[in-house]
This record gives C-alpha cells, sequence and structure tokens, in this order.
C-alpha cells in the first residue's frame, strides 16, 4: 500500500515544509497581484486562504506550484529534493474526457514513467478511499459533478504528494454536494495525514475545514491577518453545530469584512 | 388506424398527452428521416421520365433514366474498372493528406518558427485553385499517377492541417497546467494531451479532405486526360462526352456521386466508432 498515513502533530510543534519570503507578483510592471507575502506552511498544516475576488490566492496557489515566478521575494522548500510531488484540484475537475476513472489516476504516476500494472493497486485503494472503486472504468461524463471532483482528488492524492493545493474546489457545486464532500476531505485527510493549502472564499469553509486561515485583502493582493482554527480532528457534523464552531466563522468573518475594506 | 391510436391511451395509463404526443412524433421523424428522401428520389426520376417522352427528347440531349440505367449494366465493367482508378487515386492522396497535413500541424506546433515561416505559404498553397495549378504539375511530373496524387494532395491536406493545429492549441488550460506541474516533458504533452485533444478536430477536418480530395482526383484526371494507366471515371465522363454518349455520362457521374457519399459514410463511421466512448458530439441523441 502506497498511500501511507502521516501522523499529524498539534499546531506549533510541525515540522517546516515550505516557507515564502516577502513574495511580490507583479503583473506587466504595474498589476500588483501579491504584495510581500510571507507564510510558513507546516506538515500537516490545512491552510485555508480566504479572501475576496483579485486577493492572489490563486496567484499564491501558481506561485507555489511554480507555474509562475516570483517578481520579488523567494519560495524555499525545506529539504534538499526541492518541490517534490505536488497534488494538484482546481475548480473544474480537470479530467482528461477520453480517459477512464483510473486511467485518469493513473496520469501522475504515467507522467513519472510507471506503468498501469505497476501502481494498479495504488490506483485502486485511492479510488476506494474516494468511494469510487466501481466506477474504475467509467468515462468522466458518465459521472455527477461530485463523482468528477472525487476523481480529482483521488488523482491528487495518488502520488502522496508533499503538499495538496486546492483552488476553490467545490465552489461550482450545490450547497448539498460540497457539504458531503467537506466532510469526505476531512475523513481523508484524518486517514492519510496530508498538507493542504486551500483556496476558498467560504468563511463556513475554511473554518470547517482548515486549522489555520490565512485572510487575504485584494488590490493590492496581501496578507492581512492569520486565524487558528484549534478545534481537534477529525471533526464531523457536530463541530458544524457547535458554539465553538459559531465562534470561530465570526471570527473568521469580522475578518474577512475587515479585508473587503469594511468597519468590522 | 383508428384502432391502433385507441388502444395505447387506454392500456398505458402512466403515459400522458405529452409523451405520447412526443413518441408519436419521434416514430413519424424515424420514418420521415428515410422515406422522403427516397420519395423525392422516385418522383425525379419519374419527372425525368416523363419530360423526356412528352416532349420526346433525342437520347443524344437528354437520354431517360431507362437509358441511362441500361448504361450503368452494360458498360459495367468499363465503369467499374474507371471507378477503382479514381478511388485508389482518392484514398491514397487522402492518406497522404492525413500524413502530411496532421504531420505538418505537429511540427509546427512542436516549432513556431517553423509554423511562422511556413504557414503562409500553405495558405497559399490551398487558396489557389487546384485547377490553374495542374496542368503546370503534368509538365514537370513525368509519372501520371503521381502528378494526380500531387494534385488530390494539394487540395485535401490543408482542411486536416488546419484543423489539426486547431486542435493541438485547443488543450483545456487546466490540464495544461497540471501536465506543467507534474512535469511532463514535451512528448508526454503532446502523446497523452494534445493529440487526444486534437482527435475530434482532426476528424472533422478528415471528413472535408476526404470530399476534397475526390474532388482533386476528378479535377486531375480531366487535366491529366489517359496516358498508359487506363481512364478514370472522369476521363470517362469526358470522353462519353466527345462521342455524345450521354447515359454514359449520367452514369459515370451517378458513380463519382456515390463514391463521395461512401467516402462521407465510411469517415462518418470511423469518427463516430473512436469518439463515441467520450466525446460530446458522438453521444446518442437518447441520453
Amino acid at each position: 500500500m502506497a498511500v501511507r498515513r502521516n501522523d499529524i502533530k498539534p499546531l506549533g510543534q510541525r515540522a517546516p515544509l515550505l516557507r515564502l519570503n516577502h513574495v511580490d507578483k507583479i503583473f506587466n510592471g504595474d498589476v500588483v497581484a501579491l504584495r510581500d507575502m510571507t507564510l510558513q506552511v507546516n506538515q500537516g498544516d490545512f491552510i485555508s486562504l480566504l479572501g475576496p475576488s483579485g486577493c492572489g490566492k490563486s496567484t499564491a496557489l501558481r506561485l507555489i506550484s511554480d507555474l509562475m515566478h516570483p517578481t520579488r521575494g523567494r519560495i524555499e522548500w525545506e529539504g534538499d529534493h526541492g518541490r517534490g510531488d505536488l497534488g494538484v484540484v482546481f475548480q473544474e475537475p480537470t479530467l482528461m474526457p477520453w480517459a477512464t476513472v483510473a486511467q485518469n489516476v493513473w496520469l501522475p504516476f504515467r507522467l513519472s514513467g510507471k506503468g498501469y500494472a505497476e501502481v494498479k493497486d495504488d490506483i485502486l485503494e485511492v479510488l476506494r478511499l474516494v468511494g469510487l472503486e466501481k466506477f474504475l472504468n467509467a468515462y468522466p461524463r458518465e459521472l455527477s459533478g461530485g463523482m468528477k471532483m472525487r476523481v480529482s482528488i483521488a488523482r491528487a492524492i495518488a502520488t502522496n504528494p508533499r503538499l495538496i493545493l486546492m483552488d476553490e474546489p467545490f465552489a461550482a457545486l450545490d450547497e448539498i454536494t460540497r457539504h458531503k464532500l467537506n466532510n469526505d476531505l476531512l475523513r481523508l485527510k484524518d486517514k492519510i495525514g496530508c498538507t493542504v493549502i486551500f483556496v476558498t472564499h467560504s468563511v463556513f469553509e475554511s473554518v470547517f475545514l482548515s486549522d489555520r486561515i490565512v485572510v487575504m485583502a485584494a488590490r493590492p493582493g496581501r496578507v492581512l491577518t492569520e486565524l487558528e482554527v484549534d478545534a481537534p480532528y477529525p471533526r464531523g457534523e457536530d463541530f458544524r453545530t457547535s458554539n465553538e464552531y459559531a465562534a470561530h466563522a465570526r471570527r473568521a468573518s469580522e475578518a474577512l469584512r475587515e479585508a473587503m475594506g469594511e468597519p468590522a | 388506424m383508428s384502432l391502433a391510436d385507441d388502444q395505447p391511451i387506454a392500456t398505458l395509463d402512466t403515459r400522458d398527452e405529452d409523451e405520447i404526443q412526443r413518441a408519436r412524433a419521434a416514430r413519424i421523424e424515424r420514418i420521415a428521416k428515410w422515406a422522403l428522401p427516397v420519395i423525392i428520389m422516385i418522383l425525379s426520376i419519374a419527372g425525368w421520365a416523363w419530360i423526356v417522352t412528352a416532349n420526346e427528347i433525342p437520347h443524344y440531349i437528354l437520354p431517360g433514366p431507362d437509358r441511362v440505367w441500361g448504361s450503368l449494366v452494360d458498360d459495367w465493367a468499363m465503369l467499374i474498372d474507371a471507378a477503382f482508378l479514381t478511388g485508389r487515386i482518392t484514398l491514397l492522396a487522402l492518406l497522404l493528406a492525413v500524413i502530411g497535413g496532421a504531420g505538418l500541424a505537429i511540427l509546427f506546433n512542436q516549432s513556431r518558427m517553423l509554423e511562422l515561416s511556413f504557414y503562409p505559404y500553405a495558405v497559399i498553397l490551398q487558396v489557389t485553385p487546384v485547377v490553374s495549378i495542374a496542368p503546370l504539375i503534368f509538365i514537370y511530373v513525368d509519372s501520371k499517377v503521381a502528378g494526380m496524387l500531387l494534385c488530390a494532395w494539394l487540395v485535401a491536406f490543408f482542411p486536416v492541417l488546419s484543423s489539426t493545429t486547431l486542435g493541438l492549441n485547443s488543450v483545456d488550460h487546466n490540464l495544461r497546467d497540471l501536465f506543467r506541474i507534474y512535469g511532463a516533458t514535451r512528448w508526454q504533452r503532446l502523446r497523452y494531451l494534445q493529440l487526444p485533444s486534437a482527435l475530434p478536430y482532426f476528424l472533422g477536418g478528415l471528413k472535408i479532405a476526404g470530399g476534397l480530395s475526390l474532388i482533386g482526383a476528378v479535377v486531375a484526371e480531366l487535366v491529366a486526360g489517359t496516358g498508359g494507366i487506363g481512364s478514370g471515371l472522369a476521363f470517362r465522363i469526358q470522353e462519353a462526352g466527345y462521342r455524345l454518349n450521354i447515359a454514359r455520362m449520367f452514369a459515370a457521374l451517378a458513380l463519382v456521386a456515390a463514391m463521395g457519399v461512401f467516402i462521407f459514410a465510411a469517415l462518418s463511421i470511423l469518427s463516430h466508432l473512436l469518439l463515441r466512448k467520450w466525446h460530446e458530439s458522438a453521444l446518442s441523441r437518447e441520453t
């Protein structure tokens, strides 16, 4: 079984994984997408980047995933291997329509030169983790929006990456499906102990899922403040209805309002 | 009819008025799709026969359908030989158009400099009518077969080139990012991402190229005349025209049209088979 379980230490005791050091990203010489972002990501963190449109959340993800380079500042990975494997989930499921579910999950392995037979067990296991083991040979068009997103998540965790980046993955789904996928994502996190950076503009999603919320503001995109959600995992429906959850959500809403430039 | 109409409403109580209406419309559509063109064909042939007889038009001006049919039967051996010859040139040209068009598209896609250098000339070749290039080709190319292939290829390769180029560039940008994040090589990106994305576009271009390669072959025959390699359908049409054998002209024309339909149908089936599992265009209408 290739998907191993990583132990997650409490906040404050985690080893660093990645550091953004005073990172600026400027487009066309004058559009400041991100200004002076400093953030340390630790192993086992579930970080939400929360903020209005244009606050540089997605820019930050693109910088971390090396799709673009910072105008100023540095992005430093812990260890000698540099970035290493990444898992990515976009807002769209981003599956190859001509390939079956299994072939889609195979993609990251295939691109690193591994044959299907070699990793078949891993593919089966992650599909079991997201509850789609029966849909191995289905084509994406035969699946619902939520199921496609599960395939996308399975693909992201399949190679056991050091970091998983999720760019508003559930924003296009209906509320009920989103709720369910949030629960499932946390269950998955407890099983495999992954490190996640999750971009969202939903306060409730960020509070429910993450233990660190980085609140960002727009024009120019920047980090405004960081909140900790110290409620223990596993979190389930009782957390969603607790006073603690409501209190965290209130704090996050206030921070977000401040980020939008309105009085708190 | 009235009995059949009454009964379903009485027995199938789960189907309401709307669904029955819809089912009836679908059934009529299904039959009409075949029946109407056939009726039109029968009517026009009958009308044609009537005009010829009623006006006593001489057969060297307009033969009746019976004479055309007679010519098709009597000259079958000669016509089918001609059809095979034209068909061979057409298919070979189509094959070369696929190799050349798709190959160039991939080359252009891999090297922007190559594309910038040569794409304008591909366009110039395409917009110059083949009829006007063909006589020159036959001056410089000794082999008639090679000349005919070149003519047919010239008209057929461009749709494959342009549609495949479009397809290779129409990759979902998130998937492109994903491949970059996973560190895919240029070859992997081409093989696993761009070629499958381009397939529906390529097949669309192929359907057009199929028809064009037949046109190219026919034009080439008309220009080349006969010479050691036997005579194709277009040459037979021309020759029968010189002899005022109008019936044979029509018979050969019918075969050319049948070939065009056959090529189009074959390529449509190929396209359906390759895309039916995943592409929107190939989804059956019931789902």
